[in-house]
């Protein structure tokens, strides 16, 4: 074993080794360089369809509207209009409060399910699984759909309610609101939140569950002191994948948002189609981006102060 | 004994009850597509007004809808296998190896996960307009890659983190080359993440409509299809006739793919002796 360990680099220094030879011998020395050829398809695909396009309407957002074409002098005017006119930071802080509010519901909503997937169920977890995540195949519009058919004027909710007499005129409440949108979302992107928590759940090595159980922790300690922190990750993993879509919807406030309900997602399209003014749209797009990149990297910042101080 | 037994079970029978509620949340405004899809009624309203199976036939009648049906299945299969193949790449790469510089690259595959769909949409569509590309089933296919791949690589990190890389430098020690290693002992450790991967990212494709609706040509995918059928009062029950269909299909197709996979393991249990 020693002798053929030593003899190894005195062979790959032999002048007679060729190019091909020589990258190999490096890749097997030098894992980061394994790692990269790894990841390097991956790499070059999001290079091309995300950095480029991003680049551009970086670019489109520092030029101004000309009616029909652009003038491509730089300028800061689409974001002097941006903070001159209260209604694109009104908007954007509304989103944000919205969404925060669908994935606390979401999150809440889908951990008991998924741990009771993860850790009550013994026999067919997958068949649960697919239960859960069946209505999530069709259309995400169709469900949006389904929350205005439900709780419309003449929906199904109101016109119920007086068919049975309960109610003698339709209750106009509960449709074209911002807790009309913070429930249609948390329906529709329950599935987002409940996969991640599972497959964290599901990881955990049962024999800590046994360990604490041993050491005479009671069931809620061992949940809080085992259970819990050992799936923030999938949990962090839920609150992102909630958060970060819900905020540029259109389609949710559009449907069912009513005049108060209207995001920013809203504004952003209605400036690349109606409006017409795609450069304002980009500087919007732009600062919506990174506000909301900001409040990501809030929460990860204190989820992680929160896992410091609780470990 | 006893006492802690009873316990357990009630604590069984309280998450038990949470999760049937939690399934009729998910389940009761989606039940409402079917229901009304038989209503002999283009107003979605209760009373219900009789049976008809009119908005089938206006569906079925439709090639508008099933040519878009047909786009869908093609983009989000093919982005769903595309993407989790990058995504496991990426992963694998992350999760085995030590590299300098890993933090960014991963920060920047992520980046669509911290970008809301609208923006990415607009950006590809304004890359799309400067560079003179047509905007096509291509140009979603792309738009949903971009979206797809970073929640692939997430559900593989977390698959593959958990694992012992001590497994997989067992097999090495014992003298199997890397093919016989990925193929015995990271591939079916994987095989639940793969499955989810392959799952969540044809869900997303399939449902997706903000970037589909901004990147969308002539050929529209399903959600694009239905958007614009949504401001006609009357194509409603047929839309609502599709959205039943689509449910139904994926029912039976996933309980078949179940019994079928819970034969195979019956059929592998009894010729393996019990192990």
């Amino acid at each position: 074993m020693v002798e053929r360990a030593e003899a190894a680099p005195v062979r790959l220094e032999a002048p007679r080794l060729g190019l091909i030879d020589r990258i190999r011998a490096a890749a097997m020395r030098h894992e980061s360089i394994r790692g990269y050829a790894l990841l390097s398809p991956t790499m070059v695909c999001m290079l091309v369809a995300l950095a480029i396009p991003l680049a551009i309407l970086v670019t489109l957002s520092f030029w101004t509207q000309n009616y029909l074409t652009y003038d491509r002098t730089f300028s800061f005017n689409n974001y002097i209009v941006y903070f001159e006119k209260p209604i694109y930071l009104k908007l954007l802080l509304k989103s944000v409060r919205i969404s925060g509010a669908v994935t606390l519901a979401t999150v809440l909503l889908a951990y008991p399910a998924a741990y009771f997937i993860a850790f009550k169920v013994k026999k067919n977890k997958l068949m649960w699984l697919i239960l859960i995540t069946v209505p999530f195949w069709t259309s995400y519009l169709l469900r949006v759909f389904a929350w205005k058919v439900v709780l419309g004027f003449n929906g199904v909710i109101n016109s119920g309610l007086i068919t049975l007499g309960v109610i003698d005129a339709p209750l106009e409440f509960i449709l074209y609101n911002p807790t009309a949108v913070v429930i249609t979302l948390a329906h529709a992107w329950a599935a987002f939140a409940i996969l991640p928590i599972y497959v964290s759940l599901e990881k955990i090595d049962r024999s800590l569950l046994e360990a604490a159980a041993d050491l005479g922790e009671g069931p809620v300690m061992s949940f809080l002191r085992v259970t819990l922190p050992l799936s923030m990750p999938g949990v962090i993993a839920s609150s992102l994948l909630v958060f970060i879509p819900t905020t540029g919807d259109y389609v949710t406030p559009n449907l069912v948002g009513g005049p108060t309900g209207i995001m920013i997602g809203n504004i952003i399209a209605s400036l690349f189609g109606k409006a017409n003014n795609w450069p304002l749209g980009a500087a919007t797009a732009i600062m919506s981006m990174l506000f909301i990149t900001l409040v990501v990297c809030a929460f990860l910042w204190f989820t992680k102060q929160v896992r410091e101080r609780v470990a | 004994m006893s006492a802690s037994w009873t316990q357990k079970r009630d604590r069984f029978g309280g998450l038990g009850v949470y999760t049937v509620i939690y399934l009729a949340f998910i389940y009761g405004p989606v039940l409402v597509l079917p229901v009304f899809s038989f209503n002999d009624s283009i107003y979605v309203a209760f009373p219900l007004k009789g049976f008809t199976l009119q908005w089938y036939e206006d569906m079925i009648n439709n090639p508008g809808m099933l040519a878009a049906l047909m786009n869908s299945l093609k983009v989000g299969g093919t982005v769903a296998v595309l993407s989790t193949i990058l995504g496991t790449l990426a992963a694998k790469a992350v999760t085995r190896y030590r590299m300098p510089g890993r933090g960014p690259v991963v920060g920047f595959i992520m980046l669509p996960l911290v970008i809301p769909e609208i923006i990415m949409g607009i950006a590809l569509l304004v890359m799309a307009s400067t560079g003179g590309i047509p905007l096509s089933l291509l140009t979603i296919g792309v738009g949903h890659m971009l979206l797809c791949v970073p929640f692939a690589m997430v559900v593989m990190i977390s698959r593959l983190e958990g694992f012992d890389k001590s497994l997989e430098e067992a097999g090495l020690d014992l003298g199997e080359n890397p093919w016989w290693v990925f193929w015995r002992v990271t591939f079916p450790l994987a095989i639940p993440g793969l499955i989810a991967s392959l799952m969540l990212t044809f869900t997303i494709s399939f449902d997706e409509f903000i970037l589909a609706f901004f990147l969308a040509g002539t050929d529209v995918t399903l959600p694009v299809f239905i958007w614009s059928q949504l401001r006609f009062p009357q194509k409603l029950p047929g839309v609502l006739a599709l959205g039943a269909t689509i449910l139904t299909v994926t029912f039976i197709m996933i309980t078949f793919a179940e019994w079928f996979r819970q034969r195979g393991d019956q059929a592998r249990k009894s010729s393996s002796g019990g192990m």
